[in-house]
């Protein structure tokens, strides 16, 4: 045998020695979460500023920080889930229709056949999870990428609901009688507030929590992240690939119904049109997030903390009484920079090669 | 097919894994026809095959990814029927694929535990046991010789022959009785290529049987106990230790005469080489119309 085990087994493990320590700071460093954490200070720090600049100081207030927290927890609370969904490989495009399908449940249960609020908004619960299993169905299925798929039902549903909408109600913007929200015994989970502190932001931070603990502490969080590594191998570890993609995709379902009870119950009304544009925002704070477009990597409390800066952007921006119109080159700018940090810190922190 | 055999009396005397005369097509592609292939306990069979002889192909029947269309396959001389990856997993038959094993985005613990973690705690309070996860990787990967300090590393950042090793090892620490590699040292360079082999001797001396699949007949002529030679999808014999040698391995595999020319050429560059004759190459630069500082 020219292969002798002689001392091979119990060697004093020669490949450690290309292990060098490494400080607590780049430990901390190679967590996906990092940059988005300077990113968040550094868009603080930058509007802070203005607001000094212009003279305004309701950016730091605490009024202004509420404000900007509530921004924040409407794309936050659907964040989490595209995040996870991220992670584990998928898009899920269709999320801002299925928040004005979701609100438009409410509405027409409330108003035109005349149930009461919970019931509208567990049936808009019920249904709109429902397109989320179908939306991961389809994607699971076909094994068409998830950008197509949710694309085509973006607009099937968008589509559907205006339509349908018309057809039952002859208008596409649906007021509730605030006395049925007032006297409904779970309304209040959506809309409670204190002054400027709203409910919304609780739910932002009880999914972000929610979300981070599925993903670090549990099997299923495991598998989420294999899956989106790499589908085939994960499928060959026994990894019951098609189970989780579904569930995440009715995920983001959930947390858009979630969303949409959170506008409807707080403007007494709901709208076909809204949600438009959350598909993106919420993208956007993944990525600020660090997770990585081709999945198997990221973080939910990096994607919360996305959010925190898109909304410290949006009101930042108005509160700075610069015109509202360069919102979206902030945005921009922000993803771009977040982008190019979160990979410059992959590299060099997380010692990928 | 179903002879109920009293227990064996030794291990080795049933086949812990067998195919028996497979065939696999895609469409009008034979992909593999007729093969048989066994693995007994504490033994290493070798799976020699030129690329595209049908080598993935058989594996990924006896892994429980396809399901053969014709013959079938046997475990501990029962026949069995794989229709899932899973279902192989269940039944001792762990494969651990070239690069397809490990998540290099994921650390060295949760890699070790995918699809088969560890948790504490009960009903919606389960969780996983990452200290657990991370102490048994541990010492697992020590075990089988490489000593990682930090199990939160992502395996991004191991080299391809600690990440075959993790794989590996996670094999038989999920009690795996037969570990298929998939060629395994194929992306490797020396070195590295030697601790992936010396796993595979320990393995098979630990008693497990160990299919090993590689066009390398350097690398399986040592280790292999029997070998099992596949040509354009069919079986092109399977022989014992000590019954072949490298030439006769390379022109049974196909590619003995296209080696033969190129042994002969290089002994003739080799000769001139020695003679201080100009070899006759064509100058690098000129011929592609480059200019002459490219070269440097």
């Amino acid at each position: 045998m020219t292969l002798t085990q002689a001392s091979g087994a119990t060697d004093p493990a020669p490949p450690s020695d290309r292990l060098r320590r490494v400080s607590v700071t780049s430990r901390l460093l190679g967590r996906p979460a990092a940059g988005a954490l300077i990113i968040t200070v550094i868009v603080w720090v930058f509007f802070a500023m203005l607001s000094l600049a212009v003279g305004a100081d309701v950016f730091y207030s605490a009024e202004g920080t509420l404000i900007y927290l509530d921004v924040a927890a409407q794309v936050g609370i659907v964040g989490t889930a595209v995040a996870l969904l991220m992670i584990a490989g998928e898009f899920d495009l269709s999320i801002g229709s299925l928040i004005g399908f979701a609100g438009i449940v409410i509405g027409i249960c409330v108003t035109t056949y005349g149930m009461p609020v919970w019931a509208g908004i567990l049936i808009s619960l019920v249904l709109t999870t429902l397109l989320g299993v179908i939306n991961g169905f389809i994607v699971v299925r076909t094994g068409l990428p998830s950008f197509i798929v949710t694309l085509a039902t973006l607009f099937i549903i968008r589509g559907a609901t205006q339509a349908l909408t018309a057809q039952i109600t002859q208008i596409t913007y649906i007021p509730i009688a605030p006395d049925k929200i007032a006297s409904d015994p779970i309304a209040g989970l959506f809309n409670w507030s204190i002054g400027n502190f709203k409910v919304s932001i609780l739910w932002w931070i009880l999914l972000a929590a929610i979300g981070a603990y599925i993903l670090g502490r549990t099997r299923f969080g495991n598998w989420i992240t294999g899956v989106g590594g790499s589908p085939s191998a994960a499928r060959n570890l026994g990894v019951p690939v098609a189970r989780v993609k579904i569930m995440l995709f009715a995920g983001t379902a959930f947390s858009a119904a979630i969303l949409a009870a959170v506008q409807s119950m707080t403007f007494f009304s709901s709208d076909v049109l809204r949600g438009q544009g959350y598909e993106l925002r919420a993208i956007t704070t993944a990525v600020i997030g660090g997770c990585l477009l081709t999945g198997g990597y990221g973080s939910v409390a990096g994607a919360a903390i996305g959010a925190l800066a898109l909304g410290m952007a949006q009101i930042g921006i108005v509160f700075a009484s610069v015109n509202a119109d360069w919102y979206l080159v902030a945005l921009g700018t922000l993803l771009l920079v977040a982008v190019v940090l979160n990979n410059w810190i992959r590299r060099r922190f997380a010692g990928l090669r | 097919m179903q002879a109920m055999q009293p227990a064996p009396a030794a291990a080795g005397d049933v086949p812990l894994l067998e195919a028996r005369n497979v065939s696999k097509y895609f469409g009008a592609v034979v992909a593999i026809e007729g093969v048989s292939l066994e693995v007994r306990a504490g033994q290493i069979n070798c799976l020699l095959g030129d690329n595209g002889a049908g080598k993935s192909t058989l594996i990924k029947m006896l892994s429980g990814v396809h399901t053969p269309d014709e013959g079938s396959l046997a475990v501990e001389g029962q026949e069995v029927r794989f229709n899932a990856p899973r279902d192989a997993l269940d039944a001792g038959i762990a494969t651990v694929y070239q690069d397809l094993s490990v998540m290099p985005l994921m650390s060295i613990s949760r890699n070790f535990f995918l699809g088969n973690e560890p948790t504490k705690g009960f009903g919606p309070f389960k969780r996983f046991d990452s200290a657990k996860a991370a102490r048994v990787a541990r010492e697992e990967m020590k075990n089988i010789g490489i000593d990682v300090r930090d199990t939160d590393q992502l395996v991004g950042t191991l080299s391809g022959g600690e990440r075959q090793t993790l794989a590996i090892a996670r094999a038989e620490y999920f009690g795996a009785r037969v570990l298929i590699l998939d060629e395994p040292t194929s992306a490797l360079g020396v070195k590295e290529s030697a601790i992936v082999l010396r796993h595979a001797i320990s393995a098979r001396n630990r008693g497990l049987g160990v299919i090993f699949i590689t066009h390398n007949v350097q690398h399986a002529l040592p280790i292999g106990d029997t070998f099992t030679i596949l040509t354009r999808g069919r079986s092109g014999g399977t022989y014992k230790r000590g019954e072949l040698d490298v030439e006769e391995l390379h022109r049974l595999m196909g590619g003995g005469s296209e080696l033969e020319e190129l042994q002969t050429d290089l002994e003739m560059l080799a000769r001139r080489e020695a003679l201080g004759v100009e070899v006759p190459t064509v100058p690098i630069g000129e011929s592609e119309g480059l200019g002459p500082d490219d070269g440097m």
